[in-house]
């Protein structure tokens, strides 16, 4: 069974915050939402959560409505960190532990696990506010996954951290997944999104620009990045039939290309005509199908 | 249901743990065992001395009868014979702490004047007037050839009762009963409200601002959250009463004093204690509610305060309209004011405890205060939900709607 988001919008007083937005998120999978602060990322988030009604459409998951009789299995990182400051690590964790549902005597050994895992067991008795704030975000992310939900919500679960602690927690939530938790994720960044998610939506002020699995919508892009490197000179390419953009960069140019056979082709022209140290056809990338879609760069 | 006492058990705990929470109670504490020994203490500094007073006596009549009145308190008369310019100069000095000259009138009654270096200290001069006055009676009545037994019936208060003539009016005994009791509920309902209620505002102010409150919202059912928090600070509040009440009686009784002097309620109905606590209960709920509302709303802690100032009114207001009402019960301004559910636990009770109230307006009183809290509670619940998703500037009119409006279907 699916997370299914067919056709809903929201409305707070005159601003639309999603606009038409139909969405599927097959079990077990991971699901990317993308966007710039403002697109409608946490609204959306809010009405799977049913924090927040929809002004029309409906959203289900297994098939009914979420409410709180469903609490338990459910999992929620919120976009702004919250967690109480005086109180210790682990009385924290078992305190929001219990109100997802869980009994005490299995909240202990998940919790000891999880601080093993991402190497803070010595801080299991310290305030959160004496934490750095990547570990506080840890604890936050613990506190989302201590129940092992079956959906899990996480609104920005990168953001904040050093590069380190983002595989940490890329791991983690790999192979929560890998456990068959169905995952909601939002990002700013294009590349965690690329690197972790089956499907993405792109949204923008609250509709889907681009959204579907992602492999298809790169097979279906059709136009593919060329990068050369070397002592060129290159400028002749921007000529070349199917080279459809052209830019120069540090080493040497990047192009557009609208299929397979014209990098065989420009292959083929610049060979033993110029000095050639990187000669690469890159899949298109999200930003480059984003651009393509919306006609600006995302920002 | 479980999720709530979870609520409940950690605001329970959470809040007893607090060091600010255990000053408090330490700090009141000490307060209690000072006040109740405050007469040994005020002793203990002042008692080992005896003041001493200088004594010119220009009749030559009074001294040896005004020494004798003197006996056993604190001040210490000592005759002497010195001029008076040569008296004031050696209480200037230190030698003496006072000095009394007495002269005798026309009619040969003393009459006398006090000098001191300051006469900041209204103890020695009243004990000496005291006993002038009680020596000038006792020679006056002699002139006039009265016996000690005329003279104390001259000063007999006359007989004067007081009987109510309808049949459920309280006797006068009762009545004052009634009203220590009404006095203690109408303190505790204040002082409670007062200080409990911002501790409900600034609780759900301090999880919605770290921000704890979006994790706790998408698992607990907002009502569910608002009573456990209600009710655990209640039990704090509750706790920490018993914890002073405690440690006030034993020093009361440890002190020697009598504890229960004023407090013989021996007289009262027990459906006047069963009234107490149901008024008291309703009375914290209904302010409670609307003080955890008002906490879901602002965004930082420090505007807590701002936002519940006119619910602080209203318990003001309240109080005063029920301190003014104990002299006047039977009063239909009272009467009318009992059924405004923000002023029933205070003034209904009063008049329950005063004047004798027919069953349906009791009863009346207390539909209407329940309905309130369960509306309320509902419209809390809606509010909370909706506010603990809201940030930024505050407006709380504005700001309870928009709250509504965010968790409509």
């Amino acid at each position: 069974m699916s997370l299914e988001i067919i056709d809903v919008t929201k409305r707070f007083g005159s601003t639309t915050a999603v606009d038409h937005l139909t969405l599927t998120v097959p079990e077990g999978e991971m699901f990317g939402l993308l966007g710039a602060n403002g697109a409608g990322k946490t609204t959306t988030f809010r009405m799977i959560l049913g924090l927040l009604f929809p002004t029309e459409g409906v959203i289900r998951w297994q098939g009914e409505p979420v409410d709180y009789s469903k609490s338990h299995l459910i999992g929620y990182l919120p976009e702004e960190r919250g967690l109480y400051p005086k109180l210790k690590v682990k009385e924290q964790l078992l305190y929001l532990g219990r109100l997802r549902g869980m009994k005490k005597a299995d909240i202990i050994p998940e919790i000891d696990r999880w601080l093993e895992r991402f190497h803070i067991r010595d801080y299991a008795n310290k305030r959160v506010e004496e934490l750095s704030k990547g570990n506080q975000q840890k604890i936050q992310f613990i506190a989302a996954v201590l129940h092992r939900p079956k959906l899990l919500i996480l609104d920005e679960p990168f953001s904040g951290l050093d590069p380190v602690n983002v595989e940490l927690l890329k791991e983690a939530v790999l192979d929560l997944k890998r456990n068959g938790t169905t995952i909601v994720f939002s990002s700013h960044r294009m590349e965690h999104v690329e690197e972790l998610c089956e499907h993405v939506c792109i949204l923008r002020r609250g509709r889907a620009v681009v959204a579907g699995a992602l492999r298809e919508l790169k097979r279906s892009f059709g136009k593919q990045t060329l990068v050369i490197q070397g002592n060129g000179p290159f400028e002749e390419l921007a000529r070349f039939p199917g080279v459809l953009q052209w830019k120069r960069t540090a080493e040497g140019v990047r192009l557009q290309i609208a299929n397979e056979e014209t990098a065989q082709a420009i292959f083929s022209h610049i060979a033993g005509k110029m000095t050639v140290r990187l000669f690469a056809l890159e899949e298109p990338s999200l930003n480059d199908i984003f651009i393509e879609k919306v006609g600006a760069a995302y920002e | 249901m479980n999720k709530f006492f979870f609520v409940l058990g950690h605001t329970y705990v959470t809040k007893l743990k607090a060091k600010a929470f255990i000053i408090t109670t330490v700090i009141t504490c000490l307060l209690l065992i000072g006040l109740a020994n405050i007469h040994r203490m005020i002793e203990f500094f002042v008692n080992d001395k005896q003041t001493k007073v200088a004594v010119i006596d220009r009749a030559g009549l009074f001294y040896e009868s005004l020494a004798k009145q003197l006996d056993g308190s604190d001040v210490s008369p000592t005759k002497i014979t010195d001029m008076e310019n040569e008296a004031k100069q050696a209480v200037k000095e230190g030698k003496w702490d006072g000095l009394l000259v007495l002269s005798a009138d026309a009619d040969g009654l003393p009459k006398a004047v006090y000098y001191a270096n300051t006469i900041a200290d209204s103890r020695v001069p009243d004990e000496l007037e005291r006993a002038l006055n009680q020596l000038k009676m006792a020679l006056s009545a002699a002139k006039l050839g009265l016996t000690d037994k005329q003279l104390s019936k001259l000063y007999e208060p006359a007989p004067f009762a007081k009987v109510a003539l309808e049949k459920q009016a309280k006797t006068e005994k009762e009545l004052n009963e009634a009203r220590t009791l009404v006095y203690i509920l109408l303190f505790a309902m204040y002082m409670f409200v007062l200080m409990y209620g911002g501790m409900i505002a600034t609780e759900v102010a301090t999880e919605k601002s770290s921000r704890v409150m979006e994790i706790l919202v998408s698992s607990v059912p907002p009502v569910q959250q608002l009573f456990g928090k209600i009710i655990g600070v209640a039990l704090v509040s509750l706790t920490q009463f018993a914890v002073f009440f405690a440690v006030a009686f034993t020093a009361l009784r440890t002190s020697g004093q009598e504890v229960w002097r004023f407090l013989g309620l021996n007289h009262l109905p027990a459906s006047m204690f069963v009234y107490a606590i149901i008024f008291f209960l309703l009375g914290y709920l209904l302010y409670a509610v609307l003080f955890a509302v008002l906490g879901s709303l602002v965004s930082r802690v420090e505007d807590v305060q701002p936002a519940i100032t006119p619910v602080m009114m209203l318990v003001v207001a309240a109080f005063m309209i029920a301190i003014f009402g104990l002299n006047i019960p039977d009063s239909s301004f009272i009467a009318a004011a009992s059924f405004v559910p923000f002023f029933t636990p205070m003034l209904m009770f009063l008049r329950i405890g005063l004047v004798p109230v027919p069953a349906w307006e009791v009863a009346l009183s207390l539909v209407l205060l329940v309905a309130t809290i369960v509306l309320l509670a509902y419209a809390g619940a809606k509010v909370y939900r909706g506010g603990v998703l809201m940030y930024g500037r505050m407006n709380i009119l504005k700001d309870m709607k928009r709250a509504v409006q965010l968790t409509k279907k």
